[in-house]
Order: C-alpha cells, then sequence, then structure tokens
C-alpha cells in the first residue's frame, strides 16, 4: 500500500506476531485439554472453554488487527467497540424478544 | 419476454382525485418547463447547483426537497382529516378504501423519510461544516450522491401516483400484510424501493458527517468543544450509522420473500413475521431520535442566542443527548409491547422508555436555565422554541404513559397513540426545523423573511397542533382506532370536526409560510443581511458573510473557546483583514451524482415493474458512472489568492458600513 498507510498504523513486528501466536496456541490448548481429562464437570468445562474463547478474541484484537489506544489508532478501536456494543444490543436483545415470544406461543 | 414487465395502460389509476392531481402537477410542471426555457436557465441549474458539491447548496436543495414533500404529505393529511370529518354515522365520505389505505401509508412514510429526514439533513449540511471552521465535508461527492439517492427515493413515491398504487400497509409495511401473497400489486415494491435507495443515501451522510466531524474541526477545537447543534447532528449520526443498515437489510429479506419466493417471513415454511416487526423498530426507533436530536441541537443554539448567554450546561448537554442515543437504541420493543412475549421483555423495555424522560428533562432544564435572566428577544425563532416546550412536554408525558405496558396493551393502535407520536414528532422535530429554518434562513440565503408573516405561521401551526391532535387522545381513550375509513359512532363526531378543522389552521400556517416566502424572494434587495451576523451570533458561522463565502472561511479560524464567535467579537479579532491569503483548495462540481441518482431511479422503477432488461442496463450504468467518477482526475482547483481578497474586502467593507 501506499507510504501514507505505513506511517499512520504500525502493522506489527515479527516478535510480537509470535508473541500473538503463542498466547493463541496456548489460549486453545487449555480448553482442548480441559475436555480431553474429562476431569471437570460440565458447568466448570463451559466456564473455561468462554473465558479462554473471550481472552483469545482480545489476544487477536491486540496482536494481529492492532488495535491500540494510542493517538492514531485509538479511532480504529472506538470504532470497533462501538460496532460490538451495537451488534451486542441488538443481537442479543432481538435473540431474547423472539426466544420469549416463541416460548409464550408454545403455552 | 414482455419489454415492459408489468406496466400497462391500466397502470393508470381511474380514481378522479388521483386524476384530478395528476393533471394538476402536469400544468405545474409543464408552466415550470417553459419558464425554465424561456429565461434560459437549464444551463445554469444545472451547472450551478444540481452537480454542486457545495455543502450549503446542497443542504439548501435538501430543504426545498422537504418542503416540497411537506406539501405532499399535507394534502395526503388534510385528506385524512376531511374524510374522517365526512365519513360519520356510517356514511362513506369520498375516499374508498383501497386510496384511503394508500393515502395514510403515503402520508408516514413521506413525512418520516422525504419531509422530516430531508429537512433535518439540509440544515446539518449547511451548518455543520460552517460551525467546526471547516471548508466542506470529508467527501463532498458523496454528498451529492447522498442528496440524489434522497432524491431518486422522493421520485419514486411520487411515481406511484399516476403509475401503479402506493403500498396499502402502512407505513411500517408489516408482514405477511405486505407480502405478496396479500400486497400483490406493485405498491409495496415502490415502499421498498424508495426506502432502500434513500436509506443508502443516508447511511452514506451519516459516514461522511461523522468522519468531518472527527477529521476536519478548526484548530484549538476539541471534540467537547463543538457547538451544540454539531454534537447533536453528531450523535444523530451514530444512530444513522448504527441503525439504518438494520433497515437495509430487513427490506432486503423483504423483497427476497417478494422476489424470490423466500420465506422469512411469510406465515408457513418456517417464516416468522415477527421477526421484521422486530427490525424494522430496531432501526424505526432510532429513527425518531435521529430526527429529534438535531432539533434539540437548534433549540439550544436559538435559545442561547435570543437570550443573549452562553448555553447553561454545555457539557451536560452532550451528556444528556449521548444517553438518549445509547438508551434510544434499546426501546424499540415498545412499539410493539402486544406482540406477546414474556413480561420480562415487555418490563426492561418498559423501564428503559421511561428512563428517557430523564435525559430529556435535563435538557428542558438546561433550556429553561438558559433563558433564566438572560435578556430575551423574542423573535420568530424563540416563538417556536416556546411553543416546542410547551408541546413537546405533552407529547413526553403521553409518551411515558405509553411505555406502561399494561397502559400500551389498552391504547395500543388507538388514536390516542397517533396524537402522541405527532405530538412529539411535529412538536419536536418540526417545530425545531422551523425554528432553525427562521434561524439560519437569513445566513443560508442572505436576506430575511418577514416575522409578521413567521409569527403568523407559527400562531397557526400552534393552535391548529393543539386543535388537531388534542381531540385524538380523546378518541383514543373513547376507543376509536387508527386507519379507520369510515366510522359509525355519534359520541365521535365532534371530535373529528375538531381535528379537521385544526389541519385546516395548520393549512393556513403553511400558507403563512409560503407566502413569507414569496414575499421575501420579491423584496428581498429591501431586506438583506449585509453583516453575517444577524442575531449576534455566537459560533462561527455567523462570522462568514451570508450567503458564506463559496470556500466558507478565507483563512481557517483558530478557536478558544465555546462560543468560538462570541470570543472573537469580545476579543476584537473578528472580522480582521489580512494582507495576503493563500490559495483555496476546492473540489469541483460533478455530474456523477445526478446521473448515478437518475439511474438508480431507472432501477428501481424497473424492479417495480419487473422490467428486468431495464433493471439489469441501470444497474450497470450505475457501476460504470461510479468507477469513471473514481478513475476521474480533474475533480478539484484552486482559488486563487486576489479572488479570495477581492471577495473577503467586499464583505469586510459591507460589515464595516453595519
Amino acid at each position: 500500500m501506499s507510504q501514507h498507510d505505513h506511517d499512520a498504523h504500525s502493522h506489527g513486528s515479527v516478535s510480537s506476531y509470535v508473541v500473538g501466536f503463542v498466547l493463541s496456541v496456548i489460549l486453545t490448548v487449555i480448553p482442548f485439554w480441559a475436555v480431553m481429562t474429562s476431569a471437570y464437570d460440565r458447568a466448570t468445562l463451559f466456564a473455561i472453554i468462554v473465558v479462554t474463547a473471550v481472552v483469545q478474541i482480545v489476544v487477536h484484537l491486540k496482536y494481529f488487527l492492532h488495535l491500540n489506544f494510542t493517538k492514531e489508532g485509538k479511532i480504529d478501536t472506538l470504532s470497533f467497540i462501538f460496532t460490538a456494543i451495537v451488534i451486542v444490543m441488538v443481537v442479543a436483545l432481538s435473540i431474547w424478544i423472539i426466544y420469549e415470544s416463541v416460548l409464550m406461543m408454545m403455552y | 419476454m414482455n419489454l415492459l414487465g408489468k406496466l400497462s395502460w391500466d397502470a393508470i389509476p381511474h380514481d378522479p382525485i388521483v386524476l384530478g392531481t395528476l393533471a394538476v402537477v402536469a400544468v405545474g410542471g409543464a408552466a415550470l418547463f417553459v419558464f425554465m426555457t424561456l429565461a434560459k436557465k437549464w444551463g445554469w441549474l444545472w451547472r450551478e447547483w444540481l452537480t454542486s458539491v457545495d455543502h450549503k447548496r446542497l443542504g439548501i436543495m435538501y430543504i426545498i426537497l422537504a418542503l416540497v414533500m411537506l406539501v405532499r404529505g399535507f394534502a395526503d393529511a388534510i385528506m385524512m382529516r376531511t374524510q374522517l370529518a365526512v365519513a360519520t354515522n356510517g356514511s362513506e365520505g369520498y375516499l374508498p378504501p383501497h386510496h384511503y389505505d394508500q393515502i395514510f401509508t403515503a402520508h408516514g412514510v413521506i413525512m418520516i423519510i422525504f419531509m422530516a429526514m430531508p429537512f433535518m439533513i439540509g440544515l446539518m449540511n449547511i451548518i455543520v461544516p460552517l460551525q467546526i471552521g471547516a471548508r466542506d465535508v470529508a467527501f463532498p461527492f458523496l454528498n451529492n450522491l447522498s442528496f440524489w439517492l434522497a432524491v431518486s427515493g422522493a421520485l419514486l413515491v411520487n411515481i406511484s401516483l399516476g403509475l401503479g398504487e402506493f403500498a396499502m400497509t402502512g407505513w411500517v409495511a408489516y408482514p405477511p400484510l405486505s407480502g405478496l401473497e396479500f400486497s400483490p400489486g406493485t405498491g409495496v415494491d415502490y415502499y421498498i424501493w424508495a426506502l432502500q435507495i434513500s436509506g443508502i443515501g443516508t447511511t452514506l451522510t451519516g459516514v461522511n458527517f461523522l468522519i468531518t466531524v472527527l477529521k476536519m474541526r478548526a484548530p484549538g477545537m476539541k471534540l467537547m468543544d463543538m457547538p451544540i447543534f454539531t454534537w447533536t447532528c453528531t450523535w444523530a449520526n451514530v444512530l444513522i450509522v448504527a441503525s439504518f443498515p438494520i433497515l437495509t437489510a430487513a427490506l432486503a429479506m423483504l423483497t427476497l420473500d417478494r422476489y424470490l419466493d423466500f420465506h422469512f417471513f411469510t406465515n408457513d415454511l418456517g417464516g416468522n413475521s415477527m421477526m421484521y416487526i422486530n427490525l424494522f423498530w430496531a432501526w424505526g426507533h432510532p429513527e425518531v431520535y435521529i430526527l429529534v436530536l438535531p432539533a434539540f441541537g437548534m433549540f439550544s443554539e436559538i435559545v442561547s442566542t435570543f437570550s443573549g448567554k452562553r448555553l447553561f450546561g454545555h457539557k451536560s448537554m452532550i451528556y444528556a443527548s449521548g444517553v438518549i442515543s445509547l438508551l434510544g437504541f434499546i426501546v424499540w420493543l415498545h412499539h410493539f409491547f402486544t406482540m406477546g412475549s414474556s413480561a420480562n421483555v415487555n418490563a426492561f423495555f418498559g423501564i428503559m422508555t421511561m428512563i428517557i424522560a430523564i435525559p430529556t428533562g435535563v435538557k428542558l432544564f438546561n433550556w429553561l436555565f438558559t433563558m433564566y435572566k438572560g435578556r430575551i428577544r423574542m423573535e420568530v425563532p424563540m416563538y417556536w422554541v416556546i411553543g416546542f416546550m410547551i408541546t413537546f412536554s405533552i407529547g413526553g408525558m403521553t409518551g411515558v404513559l405509553l411505555a406502561i405496558p399494561g397502559a400500551d396493551y389498552v391504547l395500543h393502535n388507538s388514536l390516542f397513540l397517533i396524537a402522541h407520536f405527532h405530538n412529539t414528532i411535529i412538536g419536536g422535530a418540526v417545530f425545531g426545523y422551523l425554528a432553525g429554518f427562521a434561524f439560519w434562513f437569513p445566513k443560508a440565503m442572505g436576506f430575511h423573511l418577514d416575522p409578521k408573516l413567521g409569527k403568523v405561521s407559527f400562531w397557526c401551526w400552534f393552535i391548529g397542533f393543539f386543535l388537531a391532535f388534542m381531540p385524538l387522545y380523546v378518541l383514543g381513550f373513547m376507543g376509536m382506532t387508527r386507519r379507520l375509513n369510515h366510522t359509525d359512532n355519534p359520541d365521535w363526531n365532534v371530535w373529528l370536526y375538531i381535528a379537521a378543522l385544526g389541519a385546516f389552521v395548520i393549512a393556513i400556517g403553511i400558507g403563512a409560510f409560503v407566502l413569507q416566502l414569496i414575499l421575501g424572494f420579491k423584496n428581498k434587495d429591501k431586506n438583506l443581511d449585509k453583516t453575517g451576523d444577524p442575531w449576534n451570533g455566537h459560533t462561527l458561522e455567523w462570522s462568514l458573510a451570508s450567503p458564506p463565502q463559496f470556500y466558507n472561511f478565507a483563512k481557517i479560524p483558530h478557536v478558544e473557546d465555546l462560543d468560538a464567535f462570541t470570543d472573537m467579537k469580545e476579543k476584537g479579532t473578528a472580522y480582521q483583514r489580512h494582507a495576503s491569503y493563500e490559495p483555496i483548495h476546492m473540489p469541483s462540481n460533478t455530474n456523477a451524482g445526478p446521473i448515478m441518482g437518475l439511474l438508480a431511479t431507472a432501477m428501481g422503477f424497473a424492479l417495480i415493474w419487473h422490467i428486468w432488461w431495464l433493471a439489469g442496463a441501470s444497474f450497470i450504468g450505475l457501476i460504470v458512472a461510479f468507477i469513471c467518477r473514481a478513475y476521474a482526475s480533474n475533480t478539484d482547483y484552486y482559488v486563487q489568492p486576489d479572488e479570495v481578497a477581492r471577495i473577503e474586502n467586499a464583505h469586510l467593507d459591507n460589515v464595516a458600513k453595519g
């Protein structure tokens, strides 16, 4: 891409990509291992998977999508958060609304 | 294959009322055409206006579109009110159901999408770049394209008057009624493509103005220092960007249902019409806040200017608008409490709805505190502000009442609801736009309008509003539901007569407004605004000439205070004569916008009538036009310093003369 893009955004270094990759592998292995050992009950297992998944999303955003709170990167991060909030609000509330109305229809 | 799709001679309606309207439109159009040709104004119109990328001219064209559509939408309104006043005691009135149903649908669509939205976007276009000290918006061509997409949608709605029919579904077009099974005609297709095309234009406008305020503020102006009108527009744009794609998606799914036999919203084969209702209002509720937030911003500017004081609680206004935007996004279910979701769902959305009254109350008190101990000048814009404060408070209270799910089960789809939302949209948004119109008219056009006629217009609107809509609250409590074609209940008659009378009083208000414009243009030279600052304004738009120089600011100002222009006047840095100017980089006008708008209209029309070859051809044309524009090289030019100096000196001489 153009010179301008290079100045405006950092595209990461080899080391930051390696850190991101290693963290992602660790965060994938943990839930995988938890399921394979069958040492936990369903609720704990579920919690482990969800927590590691969410942490991994954050890792991806930071190391691969380069979202940060520097002066140049702030606007990208804010628009991402904005999009996420809107989607969570509209999708989550819509699912709740339709799910409950379908339940009511079943009475 | 039929080259004309479903189009045939049968498409022309036989209703005498429609034919009469068409005749009037044809005569008026022909007269306009002859006048323009004789005056040799076509080239001028095309070069200076239709292809313009100047945000001020686009704003003026948006407002012209809004006023034309206001007349069209109001004609629908007065027909409905007279029909209901005539069609009592079992009489059928003069509008058959087939026509009446189209009228109430067209009235809703036109007033929201093609009157209120263009009016709001027009005022935003003219004022926001001026208030933040910018020379144009971030993407001037995109701005022109957005306008033409709005015109394209408006054209489709108006074509439906003479060819085929409009939707008979109400402005919400709920399936299964709007599905192919129950609406086999072209009406719903007109609705879909008009909203789809103009909706995309609105999304682009939202993106454009968000980037503008983020990237193009004058040096020294931090985000929290932006004038309140710019801030409320920014919140509205956040809502546009977040909510209009939902409308686009919902309409796209309805289109697939109607054109390609999908089953998103059908009753059978796994469809669920409630999902359309849900998506429609997930857009529809933010939409009403998109309309009203900029109006709140206009009231704020006007109250502050005409009280001669700084706005009380600038920061709290910004936060209150933000809270309203956020809450406005999570209350949409209150439009369908009666759909029968669970009590928990209804309680959540009911409470969220009531909470919106709090930030709105904050605003109202901020306006009152701004006026407190101010030197209030009762000019026309102030009349609208005070009329708004009274009217909107009533509308807000009936809204909180309707937010109680139990009460809503009683009042749902009654005239009480109709009265409520007209109370907030007319009393809030429309009064706001008319206030903003009166306030910024001298800035945009360079001359004053007759204040006497302005006040006549205000009083007619204000009194007419109460006459037309307070009876509807009563009728709602008496059990009259919306969208009735004729009634048979003697108890209702007197209220229906009063409501019809109110509509005629509003008609006088609109007449006074039109007369004000006609006389204004006629006596233009006697009422010129030479200083550019007729109201002793606070913000940067008043530091320019009226109408503003086409490049806005000869030198980009440095902003040091919330009320940037007041600050400059106090420090004596306003109206500075500069020894030399830099060349100013400006965007050139472009044919691409109107051409793409026309192609979009042709594509919409072809899709409505199933003229597939034309739809394909105009779609390819759209893509080609866009690519040509993307590769065009001659898109900008420089204004030379001597021309800037000449224009600036002429303005400063005028200011010095007073």
